[in-house]
């Protein structure tokens, strides 16, 4: 399973897809299991050649529930695994990734956000998947979702995702859109030995001692994997720490669902993360994430050039929600603005992290992204 | 004088805190998880290499019941997980036992195109013609006029003949038994164990808690009274003339052939392409 490794390394000129693909081999992924969907296909294709270079599988599989469940499949048999896919897949994916969950499997999953619902718009960005990606499963659950807003972070946000989801054995999902996929760019990548990439905790108890959900202090147990001797039990029922099912303990069910929740909420400074700019004694804050960052950025610009004292909160990390980021420039700005091209979804977190302060929402649906002008006239009405 | 209490020979096989077992009395489980122990027992499979993998549904709890790695998956999702398993590490053994609804209902998908692919998985399907876990609702091997919890005037669905979908979709092995062939069904789950490939094996399993309830079979003696009247041993008949009736259950092997499975020729494909790329590098 070894290869010789051919990882790009310097400046390359690529899509958002395929910069995708080449982060999660340069991360360590060795297991792809998809299935074509636009504007997520690219991804499959680069990694259907790049992954056998490098000793890795890939493979399509019947539809997306398969895929995502050849994706658990493959990570408890030790490989760093992921897949991707756009809207329609990522709804039939939320069944699977709710078993990824419950199994505390480290996996990543890519949605290259489109227009929905249901077919939408294959070719058209959309931002309309931001609350699936933290609510699509049933049941309550932590989860961790990045958005990339250029094709370097389709890149460098992919490695990302590996080293969060081997850290706390959670399903971790690229949340990019349509634009950052398509897209072509220069990407900078640096040489495999300073990338860093993490790998999960092993077991360190004899084979017959193992508990395969008993956590350490972090609340993440440590993995074993598949055919090393341990003999271990998963299921996607409610378990005890040694994976036994125990469906009728209501002290189980809250001691294994709180401690899912609270291994990301507990740890949300170690998670989080968001750029800021000129937000230092800014009156108008733009939230925004992913491609309607750049816009954003454009608009606070000119905004600052006009004397106005605006800045921009970029999300880089939507789930755990950077609450406290959002709360903390909601105390100092006068208002905030927030474009999103759905008809308002994270900005319900905005909203709620803001408090008093007031949260005027600029909705997209369907074409290119909000336009810098179009931001800037938020900016200057909100001042 | 105290009578030592000695160790059931095959209590290695299972994880004894795991039991008592949920079946009811009656049920076939157990007879299928029995000659499934004795085939490994047989055979001194690796239990360290090998993972059993199972669906939602009360033969579902197999995985859980087998002391080795194991993993119940969400309904119908055994054999697309379990293939990621094997392609990841094909040393392992990988073994999905399963019922009918969550194979071949919830699950079908997955099932013609793991046997399309030849993916190197062992199913044991425990046919019960119905859903038992739910409570004995119609499925998709119910056969036509049976009574069932939703199929109350008689069910008017035709069922699927599970070895002809099997053989047609690819599987290299494919027998079908009843939990009264208990040595047949043992000697076919080891020869399977020992095959490169995508095998399946029917076991026609009593559920007379519900199925038998509904069908005027209200005991497991009952339920293998009927599989003893109607069943007919045949070696390597047509499987699509072996549809199931009232009165004529074909059991035997059906399917017996080689062909390289799919982890074999990926890996192979893979190796190949690993070296050009060490030559690129080189």
């Amino acid at each position: 399973m070894t290869g010789k490794r051919a990882l790009l390394t310097g400046a390359h000129f690529l899509n958002g897809d395929v910069a995708c693909a080449e982060g999660a081999i340069a991360a360590g992924c060795r297991f792809f299991g998809g299935y074509p969907i636009t504007p997520a296909t690219e991804i499959a294709e680069h990694l259907s050649q790049r992954m056998p270079e490098f000793g890795g599988i890939y493979i399509q599989m019947e539809d997306e529930i398969a895929s995502m469940a050849a994706v658990i499949g493959a990570s408890y048999s030790g490989l760093k695994a992921m897949t991707a896919t756009s809207g329609p897949g990522f709804s039939l994916m939320q069944e699977n990734i709710g078993l990824a969950v419950m199994t505390e499997t480290p996996c990543v999953v890519v949605d290259i956000m489109r227009g929905g619902p249901s077919t939408g718009q294959p070719t058209l960005p959309g931002q309309q998947d931001v609350m699936q990606a933290k609510w699509g499963s049933h049941g309550d659950y932590g989860i961790i979702a990045l958005s990339p807003c250029s094709v370097q972070e389709m890149f460098d946000l992919t490695i990302e995702a590996f080293n969060l989801s081997e850290t706390y054995r959670v399903p971790t999902l690229l949340m990019g859109d349509e634009i950052v996929a398509h897209m072509w760019e220069k990407v900078v990548i640096p040489s495999p030995d300073k990338i860093k990439t993490v790998n999960r905790k092993k077991p360190n108890v004899p084979r017959d001692q193992y508990m395969p959900f008993m956590p350490d202090d972090d609340l993440v147990p440590p993995m074993a994997c598949f055919g090393e001797g341990y003999r271990f039990h998963a299921t996607g029922l409610t378990h005890n720490e040694r994976g036994f099912p125990q469906t009728s303990s209501s002290e189980v069910q809250s001691r294994l669902v709180r401690r899912l929740c609270e291994k990301i909420s507990r740890n949300v400074d170690k998670i989080v993360r968001v750029e800021e700019v000129m937000l230092e004694d800014a009156d108008v804050a733009v939230v925004a994430y992913g491609i309607v960052a750049r816009s954003a950025l454009s608009a606070v610009r000119k905004a600052r050039s006009e004397g106005i004292k605006a800045g921009l909160l970029r999300l880089i990390t939507l789930w755990p929600f950077p609450e406290g980021h959002v709360a903390r420039i909601a105390k100092q700005a006068k208002a905030i603005v927030m474009p999103e091209m759905n008809c308002g979804q994270l900005v319900r977190e905005v909203e709620r992290a803001a408090k008093e302060t007031p949260v005027a929402f600029l909705s997209k649906l369907g074409e290119d992204p909000h336009t810098p002008k179009e931001i800037l006239e938020a900016i200057r009405g909100n001042c | 004088m105290v009578e030592q209490m000695m160790e059931h020979p095959f209590l290695k096989y299972l994880r004894s805190a795991m039991i008592p077992h949920i079946w009811c009395p009656g049920c076939g489980n157990g007879i299928v998880l029995n000659c499934f122990v004795h085939a490994l027992d047989e055979l001194q499979v690796d239990l360290d290499k090998l993972v059993v993998v199972s669906g939602i549904g009360c033969i579902g709890r197999t995985a859980g019941y087998t002391n080795t790695d194991s993993f119940h998956t969400t309904h119908g999702r055994a054999l697309a997980f379990a293939s990621g398993v094997k392609l990841a590490n094909p040393e392992l053994e990988v073994v999905v036992v399963s019922g009918d609804g969550d194979l071949f209902a919830i699950g079908g998908n997955h099932f013609i195109h793991a046997a399309r692919r030849n993916m190197g998985i062992k199913v044991i399907c425990a046919n019960n013609f119905n859903y038992g876990m739910t409570g004995g609702q119609q499925g998709p091997t119910t056969p036509l006029e049976s009574l069932t919890t939703t199929s109350p005037y008689g069910n008017v669905e035709h069922p699927f003949n599970l070895v002809h979908l099997a053989a047609a979709s690819g599987a290299i092995y494919v027998a079908r038994w009843t939990t009264l062939h208990v040595r047949r069904l043992t000697q076919s789950i080891k020869k399977m164990l020992q095959k490169e490939g995508f095998c399946f094996i029917e076991v026609i399993s009593p559920c007379p808690e519900l199925f038998g309830r509904y069908n005027k079979m209200r005991s497991g003696l009952e339920m293998m009274e009927w599989f003893k009247k109607a069943s007919i041993v045949e070696s390597f008949s047509d499987p699509a003339k072996a549809e199931i009736t009232p009165d004529r259950l074909v059991v035997g092997e059906f399917v017996d052939v080689e062909k390289l499975s799919y982890e074999k020729l990926l890996h192979e494909k893979i190796s190949q392409i690993n070296e050009k790329a060490m030559e690129k590098v080189s």
